[in-house]
């Protein structure tokens, strides 16, 4: 972890990010107040469950929000001090692919299937530096290289269904790095592959970042894949970012009950069957969320405060906040 | 991809002369006397009979008679009408008509039908939208001959902008009216098909990574989505070809157009057999051709598509 | 999937742990499809419409008290009145009563037509996909061979080669039109049904219940045909209104449904040559016609729909 210098603007900051998606049925509020901080040559893992709004998250920093429904209503995203938010469409659409990036999901799907995946990398020089297509295609080339795809000059001209799924998301993370981007968020890039497969790319992914010195962004359900490669972890729940910490304090001293609940939920070798834990109950729908705190009705700790008042982050250590009316209890264990 | 073709082409053989069989047993095993009404008023004189029985193999069992015109298809001799007119020669200049007819037609599917479905894809709810959508629902459910009549009155009679019929030879200009009526059908077809696959391609997660890339808006709707969503199209259009062939009886018959679909309804109300088993066989061919050339069109456009 | 702000969050947010709530318990599909059914605009307006044309057809009295084979030369192509809405035609007959009676010809020849086709088509591609191998090739070489010749060129040869009458009984007219249509209709419904029963014979619950030893024809029955219907239906929806023009069309070339039998189709062919003087022969039987095949393509667009468990 890099310590930042005073004055200099982090690479990302979120502050109080607000994503409604107005529907027939309501108005559901996905990111109800996001906020987090990222240097360059950081990790920060996003962890939440399906519809917690980390995705949405990046979606919005990315600004390729489904729009409609979804809209950006609030709040404030600020790459290297100036804010996305407040920016032409222009502008924004010349940082794409530049300077920030994303890898997603499922790179079948993510992939244009009627195009090589070298011209597809290559449209990248070609769109943001005016390359020919003859240099573009030698950039292409390398950045395939750089994700170590075996016999890449053989394989540019291919398209994205011949390659394995692990061969696969590799072209999709060059297509990333191509330009050498600032910050690249990866959206569950692991979720879709075999265990052994995840694992190297997860490490490829960690050695590309050590060498650009980039800021990464990992969205992810996995505490595995938090634990191998993040510094950081902020922690989502019902569109707000319930608990943010250091790796380690987070396994070490969770100070949120949901985060709690987190880790009793993995399964581990002195856990005898049948003491696996689940979280009880389903998270609140978005559309009508609770008055208090979101996470009360399945918390085991709720107490009258919290179905009234929503939390508001406490500070909990240095750079640490957890979104519970009894936080320093959660994290000393007291409760 | 060679061997598949191939190998298409072989399984084609047995349809052929399925097909061709079954036509030629319809027309030939019919069980009212070909002669009836040949000869004017009078039953034909024994002699002409004896002559045209001899000529058309009727006197010989069905599939012999078969075997001996798929003979002489092979050879090019299409046989001959009963009036002593050369299959060949009729089919020949009816041919091009046709020809001319089908790709009328198909421009009105290329040119309205996809710019419709694509101003609709793209502004789906809006007023083009519901425009193209009930525009095109009352093109599916007008029958060709009922558009074909009333655009013929209106247009061509009441306010002469185009001419009601098609003179010999068939000028191109004369063929916007029934090029229009012939294709109506398939470019609401075609509109619909390009609306509903641009919006299932913009869905696409392929989308989103373009947008991710910072491609501006043009280029990941003009390049990435519609080189996907023009796929199917472009196959529904190929096969449309031959079927339009085939289908131009109606409207070559109301814009009086020397086509060949004019020539075989002709030939069927005569049971001119020679006339009628050549021009079906011809259509089968041309329909089984494009078919094959579709399908090889398909595996070029979608590098998803392999020949096995 | 029954909320569409779960549908749209799991659309930006792919886990799938929304999901598997939605469509957990499985109902069965008809009775989704017309909990969906009935909500959609669509079909309402087309039902509605259908049962009116259906009703012309069985009870046409319902709809006008006059006769439409009473005629009078006098009244030859008088135009719209209000003795007569529609006016009348060129011998004198009252267009509108024969729009009316029209109805049950046109309608008749769609309905026999489309129920054959699906029986006929969808029967032997169930034999196709289920025991594949030398049953498939033999039958699908066979559609392929019908399939191959022109739709409207076969139906004029097969009706030239068995002519009606003016004294032919008019349910036999009609029946060689439904004759014609089926000989050159089948295929598309084999095609259907054979990629159709192809995809449900290879799926879990089909593997089980061949497992747990059913016989051939209980898993046909109970198994493969119920769950590979629903193509059938929405096709044979559609197609039914395509049939109907199809017959008006044999009819407009003077070769399917012939005077004494009332059509759509042979009205309009008899309207034409006086297209000029007396446009109004031609409307409404148009009308009736595009409308009657509109509400029918309709249906079967929302049937489609609702069947659909991708759209859901």
């Amino acid at each position: 972890m890099t310590t930042p210098v005073i004055g200099d603007p982090p690479l990302l900051e979120v502050r109080d990010l607000q994503v409604e998606f107005r529907t027939r049925e309501g108005i559901a509020r996905a990111v109800n107040g996001a906020n987090y901080t990222l240097h360059s040559g950081e990790t920060l893992a996003v962890l939440g469950e399906s519809g917690s709004g980390k995705s949405v998250t990046a979606q919005a920093i990315m600004g390729i929000l489904d729009t409609p429904p979804g809209f950006v209503t609030g709040g404030e995203v600020l790459f290297k001090g100036d804010d996305l938010l407040k920016m032409s469409d222009e502008e924004r659409r010349a940082l794409r692919g530049e300077s920030i990036a994303m890898v997603f999901q499922d790179a079948l799907s993510s992939l244009n299937p009627v195009f090589p995946v070298g011209w597809q990398i290559a449209e990248l020089f070609r769109i943001h530096r005016g390359m020919s297509r003859r240099d573009a295609m030698k950039e292409a080339l390398e950045a395939l290289e750089r994700v170590n795809i075996p016999a890449a000059k053989d394989r540019i001209g291919d398209y994205p269904h011949q390659f394995s799924g692990g061969m696969r998301q590799r072209v999709m993370i060059a297509m990333a790095i191509a330009l050498r981007p600032d910050l690249l968020i990866a959206d569950e890039p692991t979720t879709a592959l075999d265990v052994t497969v995840q694992a190297q790319i997860l490490e490829l992914m960690a050695d590309l970042q050590r060498e650009e010195n980039m800021g990464l962004i990992l969205i992810t359900h996995d505490l595995g894949v938090v634990a191998e490669v993040a510094d950081k972890v902020a922690v989502m729940y019902a569109g707000r970012i319930v608990e943010q910490a250091s790796i380690e304090e987070m396994f070490d001293s969770p100070a949120h009950p949901y985060t709690v609940g987190l880790m009793d939920s993995i399964p581990s070798l002195e856990a005898r069957a049948g003491e696996l834990k689940a979280i009880k109950g389903l998270p609140p729908s978005l559309v009508a969320l609770p008055p208090g705190c979101p996470f009360e009705p399945r918390c085991p700790l709720a107490f009258d405060l919290c179905r009234q008042v929503v939390p508001p982050p406490i500070v909990v250590g240095p750079g640490r906040e957890s979104r519970c009316h009894i936080a320093e209890e959660v994290r000393d264990g007291k409760r | 991809m060679g061997a598949y073709t191939l190998r298409r082409i072989l399984q084609m053989i047995p349809v052929v002369l399925g097909t061709t069989f079954l036509i030629y047993t319809l027309v030939w095993a019919l069980p009212t006397d070909p002669f009836a009404g040949r000869c004017g008023e009078r039953p034909c004189p024994q002699a002409y009979v004896q002559l045209m029985t001899e000529k058309f193999n009727l006197d010989d069992p069905l599939p012999w008679a078969y075997l001996q015109w798929l003979g002489g298809l092979f050879t090019g001799n299409l046989g001959e009408t009963y009036t002593g007119l050369l299959v060949w020669d009729q089919v020949a200049s009816a041919f091009p008509n046709t020809l001319k007819l089908a790709t009328v037609a198909i421009m009105f599917e290329i040119v309205v039908g996809i710019t419709a479905g694509v101003f609709a894809g793209l502004n789906r709810g809006r007023f083009i939208d519901n425009l193209v959508l009930l525009s095109t629902l009352a093109l599916i459910s007008i029958p060709v001959f009922v558009l074909g009549t009333t655009l013929q009155y209106l247009l061509g009679i009441q306010f002469p902008i185009f001419s009601p019929t098609v003179p010999p030879g068939a000028p191109w200009s004369s063929l916007i009216l029934p090029g229009f009526v012939l294709g109506a059908l398939s470019m609401a077809y075609v509109a619909r098909l390009v609306r509903s696959s641009i919006l299932e391609n913009m869905r696409s997660d392929y989308v989103r990574t373009a947008t991710a890339k910072g491609l501006a808006r043009r280029r990941v709707i003009g390049l990435h989505v519609m080189r996907n969503s023009l796929i199917p199209v472009v196959t529904f259009i190929g096969a449309d070809f031959g079927a339009l062939m085939a289908g131009a009886i109606i409207t070559e018959g109301i814009f009086n157009i020397n086509g060949v679909g004019n020539l075989v309804y002709r030939g069927i109300l005569n049971q001119e057999g020679a006339l009628v088993t050549s021009v079906v066989t011809l259509f089968v061919l041309i329909f089984l051709v494009v078919n094959l050339i579709v399908d090889l069109l398909y595996g070029f456009l979608d590098p998803r598509i392999r020949y096995e | 999937m029954s909320n569409p702000i779960s549908a749209s969050l799991e659309a930006t947010d792919q886990q799938g742990a929304l999901g598997t709530e939605g469509t957990g318990k499985p109902r069965s599909l008809g009775r989704d499809a017309w909990e969906d059914l009935r909500r959609r605009p669509l079909f309402l307006v087309s039902a509605v419409l259908i049962t009116i044309f259906m009703l012309m057809a069985i009870v046409p009295q319902l709809f006008t008290r006059k006769d439409p084979r009473e005629c009078d030369l006098l009244r030859s192509r008088q135009p719209p009145s209000s003795e007569a809405w529609f006016g009348y035609d060129s011998l004198g007959c009252d267009v509108y009563a024969n729009t009316i009676y029209g109805a049950r010809s046109s309608i008749a020849v769609g309905l026999i037509t489309t129920v054959l086709v699906a029986l006929i088509g969808s029967s032997l591609g169930t034999m196709a996909g289920f025991f594949g191998g030398r049953t498939d090739s033999i039958l699908s070489r066979t559609a392929d061979i019908f399939f191959g010749i022109p739709f409207l060129l076969g139906a004029l040869l097969v009706l030239i080669t068995f002519p009606s009458e003016p004294d032919t009984p008019a349910w036999q007219t009609i029946m060689k039109v439904v004759v014609a249509l089926t000989v050159l209709g089948w295929p598309t419904f084999l095609r259907l049904m054979r990629s159709s029963v192809i995809q449900v014979r290879s799926s879990d619950f089909v593997m089980a219940a061949r497992s747990l030893g059913a016989p051939p024809r209980r898993l046909i029955r109970k198994h493969v045909v119920p769950n590979s219907l629903s193509p059938v239906i929405a096709v044979a929806t559609i197609s039914l209104g395509g049939y109907i023009v199809a017959e008006a069309a044999l009819s407009f070339l003077g070769i399917g449904l012939q005077p004494p039998v009332i059509s759509w189709g042979s009205q309009i062919s008899e309207a034409v040559p006086w297209l000029r003087v007396a446009p109004h022969m031609l409307f409404f039987p148009a009308i009736f016609l595009s409308f009657c095949v509109l509400s029918f393509m309709m249906l079967g667009d929302a049937v489609k729909d609702a069947l659909d468990p991708k759209l859901r």
